[in-house]
């Protein structure tokens, strides 16, 4: 009986070995970049909402601050998404027929919520409260961008424990002035790590060994 | 002979084993600890009939600390009539609340000075009170407190009457719409002030700023 096998298979054996090794590592890598990807993280995709709402509209050409309709954000762990009670105090009277409010004269009518896209989210096992933040001077744009120039909204950070952990340990780097909090243009001064240091005492903000804790955000 | 048979099964069953731990290690990839059972804020769930997470008032409930306030605290009228005091103390503190407060939710239709004049109105749809007008400077502060708590409605609900101010009681905590009232008056006062309302020693200031 003859051999089955020719002789240089012997070589794509030892070939298949750091081949298959090769394949598997370069499959786990493309599954980690996968789901690491902004593509998968939604990261600047505009989310559709069921009203065409335009920040850049209410924000920056209005002037509306961020509070009159995220009411919660500074008392609460969440910045509430605005009832429908506080779209009608406008529309109740400015473009009354818009066929593109519809949906909200309709939940006014009813009771039934608008049913808004989440935008921005972290999972659940992080615990995160925007109260503290906004009241010891981080603002609005250092996580969610410049909004006021959004029509759409869109993530601008997937949220990564990295990004998080980068403020966590050197607050010195991000906070401002309490007034200054709300505002959309803030542009950090050349001396931000003076004045970072010198506010991080004043509002009493901890210590990075404390910041970096893991119940402080896993709770 | 049998004993032999059934020592090289148990080898070979350990031989490949580390292929069963794979497969448990493969079992560790879920997302149940990224989307927990709890319900969120604003969370849908499919427990409750109208499918919401978060559920609405009951009829009738009353805030937690409405029982440390008196009725005039909440509502700015004394049998029915607005009054006239303010009951926090007047501190350089509350008027800057005030003003901050002010220029989130009065500042968008009155304007930051309180002419109503502002980009919204300026849209029209709505015309926005003037606070430096008589009837408005005659008003006892109690009056701006039950605007802001009850709202404005106008005309006859019978025939073309509308809400064209939405109360803000469920948006600014009492204390908050008082530090808003004071604010006004501040306001009134500053647009209809004089040389002699300031300070001998202060004048110097003026045009400083």
């Amino acid at each position: 009986m003859g051999q089955i096998f020719p002789r240089n298979a012997n070589l794509f054996v030892r070939v298949s070995i750091f081949a298959g090794l090769l394949g598997a590592t370069t499959l786990i890598l493309l599954i980690a970049v996968f789901f690491r990807s902004n593509a998968y993280r939604q990261v600047n995709v505009a989310i559709e909402q069921p009203v065409p709402y335009s920040h850049q509209l209410h924000v920056d050409v209005l002037g509306i601050d961020c509070r009159y309709c995220h009411v919660s954000v500074e008392q609460s762990y969440f910045a509430n998404i605005p009832a429908t009670e506080t779209c009608m105090t406008c529309h109740s009277q400015i473009k009354t027929e818009s066929p593109d409010l519809a949906p909200v004269r309709a939940s006014y009518a009813s009771g039934d919520p608008v049913l808004w896209e989440k935008v921005n989210r972290v999972p659940d096992f992080v615990y995160f409260n925007h109260s503290i933040h906004v009241n010891k001077g981080v603002g609005c744009s250092t996580c969610h961008g410049r909004v006021d120039q959004m029509p759409v909204v869109w993530q601008t950070q997937a949220f990564f424990m990295g990004f998080c952990l980068d403020c966590h340990r050197n607050p010195e780097n991000y906070v401002r002035p309490l007034e200054e909090v709300y505002n959309m243009e803030y542009v950090h001064p050349a001396n931000q790590r003076e004045l970072g240091a010198q506010l991080v005492a004043q509002y009493g903000i901890m210590p990075p060994d404390q910041l970096t804790n893991c119940w402080t955000c896993h709770r | 002979m049998m004993q032999m048979q059934s020592l090289n099964r148990f080898r070979r069953f350990f031989r490949y084993s580390w292929l069963a731990l794979l497969v448990l290690l493969l079992s560790g990839c879920h997302f149940d600890m990224y989307n927990q059972p709890s319900i969120r804020t604003y969370e849908p769930s499919s427990f409750f009939e109208d499918g919401r997470g978060s559920r609405p008032n009951v009829e009738g409930a009353v805030a937690v600390n409405a029982a440390f306030y008196d009725e005039y605290f909440l509502t700015g009228l004394v049998d029915g009539v607005p009054g006239d005091e303010l009951p926090l103390e007047l501190t350089r503190e509350l008027l800057e609340r005030g003003q901050a407060q002010y220029n989130i939710w009065c500042a968008v239709c009155h304007g930051h000075a309180g002419y109503g004049v502002s980009v919204i109105a300026q849209r029209g749809g709505i015309v926005p009170a003037n606070f430096h007008q008589q009837r408005l400077r005659d008003a006892s502060l109690g009056h701006f407190f039950n605007i802001m708590t009850v709202g404005v409605y106008r005309g006859d609900p019978e025939q073309d009457g509308f809400r064209s101010m939405y109360s803000y009681a469920s948006r600014i905590s009492a204390e908050d719409r008082w530090a808003i009232a004071a604010y006004i008056r501040a306001l009134q006062l500053s647009q209809n002030a004089t040389i002699d309302d300031v300070p001998q020693d202060r004048r110097g200031n003026l045009g400083n700023n």
